[in-house]
């Protein structure tokens, strides 16, 4: 056989990523979300130089409705609510991110460790992890913030503590999955540390549905900050969604709109991440494809 | 050829726990391979043939599994006595395996030009873009054509035969002593087959390469061996220069399992002979009295082997066979 056999042309390095993207663009319902994420990034990202308000500040009469002087009116205090939508992107997007990393972080190392070495390894870990998971969550998270005091860092700390135990589990199933594969043995064979078995083998191998995951836990985060927030156990520095419904909460016959307009906020926000953590799925689990 | 063995399993024994109790897998294994010589383990499934190649790499998932009793010379030297992680400069480097399937092998997220490189990169230092040429040159090596195209490939884009090569190329990179092959082609069509043992066949001669070959099919250790060992149930039954045992098989159940292997030539000429088979089954390994394992099915019992597990005896140059019948023969 000479060097210039032709070989099948058809695959470039990128196919797989080619494929999935097909896969997902053609599910409308994830376009709809991806086009809703990135208004949303716009905003976090944008927002703040187009519209400069500071969300804090009275700028307009107390309990103005919408359209009279500002564009969604102002609250009780004469606080501009499309400013605070506006701020208010930024800190939800950051806990949102921070926070599931922080949960990938933890829920991962976890996972990896237990679905690996098995025995009595696993044992451990699990029954920690099952510890955590019969602690109701908002409740946990809710101590834990106020144990140590209201801030962005205690609220992201917070919701990764309460909300790892999933990734955990997820990345232990896969790796047991994963374990029996034939090139597991195949890389211990020619010599591969289990150091680098774990990560740089098997790990990738795991990557899909952890990134699904991953991208669903956004929405769950957000909407965790939002519920402290509204429970008055935010970060007093910063704007958020949560802060604003809880703040108007008591004149919610008076100013509908201080409440309604944050609250569609989050649902479109964890809406659109939602979406896009489903059409991630079906492009990236194409086992969970074939049986719809 | 007269060399000191490279590799030497002397004693090998290993044990399994299960729930009702320990099971020995394998009993006292002696095999020994020289450099650039081919030897062939083969028996039915579950006779202990991937055992002992995974023994000898020390790769039994432990606990269940446990080595407990014998030695794995490598250069005179004793495998078993090393630790983990000496172990690991061992495998891939001293000793490399190539698995049964090379379909799942192979990390299908990874590029296989850098799953090459990998290998290289971790045993000899070398740099990243060394260990890249090596890569190319290993790849060439194995005959894979428009090498330094495809390692920019993953694997599930190449077809069965050219990823057993990726798979060569790689258990070859570090240029290993001892190379073991477990039913390389099994998962393979007969024409690839062919081509994999002959590029086995040339890597060897450039090499010097020491070859485990591990299959259930005499026909291909016919072809491809110089020495045979014959195991069942967890024993060595027979070992022996291939020729001696193709047509002088000693042992009652190597005898059985050549009269299994079809003979397409004579079946062509209008002589048409039944395919025999050895009737009953493989033992339950949890179940062995420590007589001879192969005895509910053997044709040729005698009331020796009701009473005694027979002991390997010499039959001839280095015809080896562990049977009561054999002894008689004598």
């Amino acid at each position: 056989m000479a060097d210039d056999v032709k070989m099948n042309e058809i695959a470039a390095p990128s196919r797989r990523f080619l494929e999935a993207w097909y896969m997902f663009a053609s599910n409308k319902a994830a376009l709809l979300g991806l086009g809703l994420g990135i208004l949303i990034a716009g905003v976090t990202i944008f927002g703040p130089m187009i519209y400069p308000t500071d969300p804090f500040e009275m700028v307009g009469a107390p309990m103005s409705p919408p359209g009279e002087e500002l564009l969604l009116g102002t609250d009780f205090l004469g606080r501009d609510i499309l400013a605070g939508i506006v701020y208010g992107a930024r800190t939800t997007v950051l806990v949102g991110f921070a926070a599931t990393f922080f949960t990938l972080v933890i829920g991962i190392l976890i996972g990896v460790l237990a679905g690996f070495y098995g025995g009595w390894v696993e044992n451990l870990l699990m029954r920690v992890t099952e510890f955590f998971q019969v602690l109701p969550a908002l409740l946990l998270a809710m101590v834990l913030v106020a144990l140590f005091s209201p801030s962005l860092y205690t609220i992201i700390f917070a919701i990764g503590v309460v909300s790892w135990t999933p990734v955990a589990r997820l990345t232990r199933a896969e790796f047991l999955k994963i374990k029996e594969r034939e090139f597991v043995m195949a890389e211990r064979a020619i010599g591969a540390t289990n150091w680098s078995i774990m990560w740089k083998v098997m790990l990738p191998n795991a990557a899909p549905p952890l990134i699904v995951a991953a991208t669903l836990g956004v929405g769950v985060a957000i909407l965790f900050e939002a519920a402290l927030s509204f429970l008055g156990l935010g970060d007093p520095n910063a704007f958020s969604w949560g802060y604003m419904i809880g703040a108007s909460r008591d004149f919610i016959w008076d100013t509908w709109w201080a409440v309604t307009f944050p609250g569609l906020a989050i649902f479109v926000t964890v809406l659109s991440i939602s979406l896009i953590g489903d059409g991630l799925n079906d492009a990236l689990n194409p086992k969970l494809r074939l049986v719809k | 050829m007269n060399k000191e063995p490279i590799l030497k399993i002397e004693d090998l024994c290993v044990d399994f726990k299960t729930r009702t109790g320990s099971v020995r897998v394998l009993h006292h294994i002696n095999l020994s391979v020289k450099a650039g010589e081919s030897i062939g383990i083969v028996g039915e499934s579950g006779c202990g043939k991937s055992m002992t190649a995974l023994a000898t790499m020390q790769l039994i998932p432990t606990p269940p599994g446990l080595i407990s009793e014998g030695s794995v010379l490598l250069k005179g030297d004793d495998l078993l006595k090393l630790n983990e992680i000496q172990m690991r400069d061992v495998r891939g480097n001293e000793i490399s395996m190539i698995f049964q399937e090379p379909m799942t092998s192979l990390n299908p997220v990874f590029k296989i030009g850098m799953q090459i490189s990998e290998n290289i990169i971790r045993h000899q230092g070398k740099t990243k873009k060394e260990a890249q040429e090596l890569s190319v040159a290993m790849m060439r090596a194995v005959k894979i054509p428009g090498a330094a195209r495809l390692i920019k490939r993953y694997p599930h884009e190449l077809s069965g035969g050219m990823r057993q090569r990726v798979m060569i190329a790689m258990a070859l990179s570090c240029q290993p002593s001892v190379l073991i092959a477990d039913e390389p082609t099994t998962a393979l069509d007969v024409t690839v087959q062919a081509q994999i043992f002959d590029l086995l066949r040339d890597v060897q001669q450039d090499m010097g390469t020491a070859i485990i070959l591990i299959t259930h099919d005499m026909g291909v250790i016919a072809e491809n061996t110089q020495r045979v060992v014959v195991m069942y149930a967890g024993h060595k039954f027979e070992e022996g220069p291939v020729d001696e045992i193709i047509h002088h098989p000693k042992h009652p159940y190597t005898r059985g399992l050549i009269r299994c292997t079809p003979h397409l030539k004579k079946n062509m000429e209008h002589e048409r002979e039944e395919l025999s088979e050895i009737p009953g089954i493989v033992p339950d390994l949890s179940r062995l009295d420590g007589l001879c394992p192969f005895r509910p099915r053997c044709s040729e019992k005698r009331r020796q082997c009701d009473e005694q597990m027979p002991q390997e005896i010499q039959t001839g140059d280095g015809h080896f066979v562990c049977c009561w019948a054999a002894g008689e023969d004598q």
